[in-house]
């Protein structure tokens, strides 16, 4: 059998992941989760009488709160697998991605395990945030002054 | 109307991730950190403070807003302390997405253990 055809073969046989079901499936759930976020804002910014900034704080912290415990029931890293982006990209990723370093790491102790590896996975967002919006603000500050 | 933008917005996010995790061989931790990176691109010209207008709470969820919040913020003590509030203000506004991640894992660490 030459190359070719063992790769046609091999085409065959791998499982075909249905890109559009996977993009419709991430369109929905990521939409519903920005609609979650507005629907918080509007209930804390009318339940607490406080303005729309600082509602969008405590919608923030909820989210992080509900990624994280639902991290820790155990059926979140489910929900990733089945929705994919539609949970990585909010905020929920970002905390299920900690949450998760923070279960895996505790059993090696909380200095040298927990403390050492929590920001393992989401320390990438941190340093890409703040390296770029450096680059960006010295831009706008000497380039567009201000 | 502004929780059919936020849906919109928050949605078609979630769905170029998508699209870029499907078709390339980058991981979920590549697709995170370049959103951030665009969301404080997008900052440079204001055009990400437009987004969270029209869409509200749909543009603050995904992690686009978390580039765009720390750019913000350096931008707010640049006004008042020149070139060095770059290094003073970074963390003003996303401190409590930052400081309720790392509370609420330790916390619960503590008392939960992993499944399997």
């Amino acid at each position: 059998m030459d190359k070719s055809k063992y790769k046609m073969l091999v085409n065959k046989y791998t499982p075909k992941e249905n890109r559009l079901y996977n993009g419709l499936i991430a369109f929905v759930v990521g939409g519903f989760m920005g609609m979650l976020g507005q629907f918080l804002i509007t209930f804390y910014s009318s339940y607490f009488d406080i303005p729309t900034k600082e509602a969008s704080v405590f919608m923030i912290i909820t989210l992080v709160f509900l990624g994280c415990f639902l991290t820790c029931l155990g059926f979140f890293d489910k929900l990733v697998s089945f929705a994919r982006c539609g949970l990585i990209i909010p905020i929920t990723g970002f905390a299920h991605s900690m949450m998760s370093a923070a279960l895996e790491y505790r059993r090696e102790g909380l200095v040298t395990g927990l403390g050492a590896n929590m920001f393992k996975l989401a320390g990438t967002v941190i340093i890409f945030g703040v390296v770029s919006a450096y680059i960006f603000g010295f831009i706008r500050v000497f380039v567009m002054r201000g | 109307m502004i929780y059919l933008n936020a849906f919109l917005f928050a949605g078609v996010v979630c769905l170029i991730g998508q699209i870029i995790l499907d078709n390339t061989k980058l991981t979920p931790g590549h697709i995170t950190s370049m959103f951030v990176v665009i969301g404080s691109f997008l900052d440079i010209f204001d055009i990400y403070d437009q987004f969270v207008l029209w869409a509200g709470g749909g543009a603050l969820v995904p992690i686009t807003s978390f580039g765009h919040l720390l750019i913000h913020g350096a931008m707010d003590t640049v006004n008042n302390f020149g070139v060095m509030g770059l290094f003073m203000g970074m963390f003003d506004l996303t401190s409590a997405g930052i400081v309720a991640a790392i509370i609420f894992s330790f916390l619960l660490s503590l008392v939960f253990r992993p499944k399997d």
